[in-house]
């Protein structure tokens, strides 16, 4: 079968001769893949930066397929079903589960205990092959995965499986308050997500800082929000407590996570691996916070460690709140969004790209080309019967 | 060996952990459990708390996956979970770095930088095996230059004038010290 397969950093492959996914345990389902799209995560795993990516694996954790086959406990699923994957692979039994945190399975991811079970992300996720691909296999296929509802578009069904759920927790786990000024740092698909569902909690002010102007441009009118280009700035920390008063803004969330710009210190230390990526973002964002504010993490960082500016945390008295989302938890809620009309996902997918072109994808999302918001690959046999 | 307080402690009792000792607690320490207000968790909503973080042992798990390869365990768990992921198992000079690399904690920098180092092995390793599979490096295809050519090519172009220049002049550098030095002997 055709499948992403990762050479090293920088180098993917289109690879037409991978070995169809089996059946490897009784919950297990095998699905054809039908949309995937290319995370910003992703984006860590191409450029080397998260540990333990071996040479040979499949990426994507962002998929929609239809069961080809099941195992033989699976009850919940049928051969022919159109589904959604959420990116976490949760056993659903486990305490962690149990109490809704599908995002931290204790029972999927021998290889990490700081890190829960993923598709397609490193062995410091398990070690599955993801969705990139024409076929994959979807452990625990009973818990996660749902029907795709029926009139869902398909492409706003992809984007449900992490992009639209994470920025989503990352306005929520904010705990915004009506009449809040939320900063988001980073204007990629996370972050212009959840500048967007930030109203659904009531913000007053949803302002979006990056550095790419078209990117900023998007989010204006896709999440209704300021938007501004810390290039234009001298300091990002004055410009929002300025834009507040001084007093520093209710709410910040980090939607940029190990590979942002604009601190020379932080930039360098971040690329020669003496820390798990630059902390720009976090250091911007805890000083941006008024006093008492609520410091939402929803960019990923790699696991080692990270300067950050934690006396600032302890003196200011801010909240710190960060997670993978838990998709599985959220996707009634979003369901509803979507299909009321209220929440467009499809709207932030920029690009439509066959999977045999997988390795441009990679580069044009790494490289910003083309004014890239979010890459969607389809599969050569995505609708085949 | 060294014996370390890892070691002397007894496996875990099948038991709610809430439970363990609670009676002589409430007895000994005035005002034990007096205020606490299960409302405030900071964690809500995220975790819908259900008592279940103290029921660790006794939760039901799935049947074990079947090991056919080589599953490498973070030494903070005692067994591989349920079901685990069988892309790329450990293999070469990468994967002797990798087993080397889980002897040692998630908390510690030995565990994470080495396992980068077998990851950078392991990009030598896979290019070995290419070239004995008699596939042969395409940076065209799989560094995506391709979309640097359709979307960035001046860029692109002159980065490659760039990076042609310094690859020139390090081969004229180097083959102009090494003809020097056989001058240098043959005199």
């Amino acid at each position: 079968m055709l499948a992403m397969n990762f050479r090293g950093p920088y180098q993917i492959r289109p690879d037409r001769n991978r070995p169809m996914p089996e059946i490897e345990h009784p919950y297990d389902a095998i699905v054809r893949v039908t949309r995937s799209l290319v995370c910003g995560s992703d984006l860590h795993l191409y450029h080397g930066l998260v540990p333990d990516t071996r040479v040979g694996m499949t990426f994507g954790h962002e998929f929609t397929g239809i069961v080809e086959e099941i195992g033989s406990g699976v009850q919940n699923l049928e051969v022919g079903d159109h589904v959604l994957v959420p990116f976490n692979i949760a056993c659903g039994t486990c305490p962690f589960c149990k109490q809704e945190l599908y995002g931290n399975c204790h029972e999927a991811n021998s290889e990490a205990t700081a890190v829960g079970g993923f598709f397609g992300y490193a062995h410091t996720g398990g070690g599955y092959d993801g969705g990139q691909a024409e076929y994959v296999r979807v452990p625990y296929a009973d818990v996660s995965p749902i029907k795709i509802p029926e009139g869902m578009d398909i492409e706003d069904a992809v984007l449900l499986t992490d992009v639209v759920p994470t920025g989503y927790q990352a306005a929520e786990q904010a705990g915004i308050q009506k009449g809040d000024t939320v900063v988001v740092f980073g204007a990629g698909p996370i972050g212009i997500m959840a500048a967007r569902c930030a109203w659904f909690f009531g913000a007053g002010r949803v302002i979006i800082i990056d550095h790419i102007d078209y990117r900023l441009e998007f989010a204006k009118k896709y999440s209704y929000c300021e938007a501004y280009n810390f290039k234009e700035m001298n300091d990002p920390v004055v410009f929002v407590k300025k834009l507040t008063d001084w007093y520093g803004a209710d709410v910040c969330i980090d939607a940029v996570g190990c590979e942002a710009v604009g601190h020379g210190l932080q930039d360098i230390t971040g690329r020669m691996l003496l820390q798990a990526g630059s902390g720009t973002a976090l250091h911007w964002a805890v000083n941006s916070l008024k006093k008492g504010g609520i410091l939402s993490i929803i960019g990923v960082y790699g696991p080692p460690w990270n300067l950050a500016p934690i006396g600032s945390i302890m003196n200011k008295g801010i909240t710190v709140r960060a997670n993978q989302a838990s998709v599985k938890r959220l996707l009634p809620k979003l369901i509803d969004h979507v299909m009321s009309g209220r929440l467009n996902p499809k709207g932030i997918i920029s690009h439509r790209i066959p999977l045999e072109e997988v390795s441009d994808a990679y580069r044009m999302f790494s490289k910003k080309l083309d004014n890239i918001i979010k890459p969607l690959l389809i599969p050569p046999r995505a609708f085949a019967a | 060996m060294k014996n370390v307080l890892e070691d002397i402690i007894e496996p875990p009792v099948d038991r709610k952990i809430a439970n363990r000792n609670m009676n002589d607690r409430v007895q000994d320490i005035p005002g034990w459990g007096m205020d606490a207000d299960p409302d405030n968790d900071p964690t809500y909503p995220m975790k819908h708390s259900t008592g279940a973080d103290h029921e660790r042992l006794n939760y039901v798990k799935a049947p074990q996956q079947r090991q056919n390869i080589e599953v490498l365990r973070s030494i903070e768990r005692p067994n591989i979970t349920r079901v685990f992921g069988t892309s790329t198992p450990p293999a070469g000079l990468s994967g002797a770095i990798r087993r080397y690399a889980y002897k040692f904690s998630e908390a510690t920098a030995t565990h994470w930088m080495t396992l980068i180092l077998a990851d950078r092995v392991d990009v030598i390793q896979g290019k070995l095996n290419d070239l004995k599979h008699g596939i042969f490096p395409n940076p065209w295809i799989e560094r995506g230059w391709r979309a640097e050519w359709k979307h960035n090519r001046p860029a692109f172009l002159g980065r490659m004038a760039v990076t042609t220049l310094v690859i020139t002049a390090g081969i004229l550098l180097i083959t102009r010290k090494s003809r020097g030095k056989k001058m240098l002997a043959n005199s």
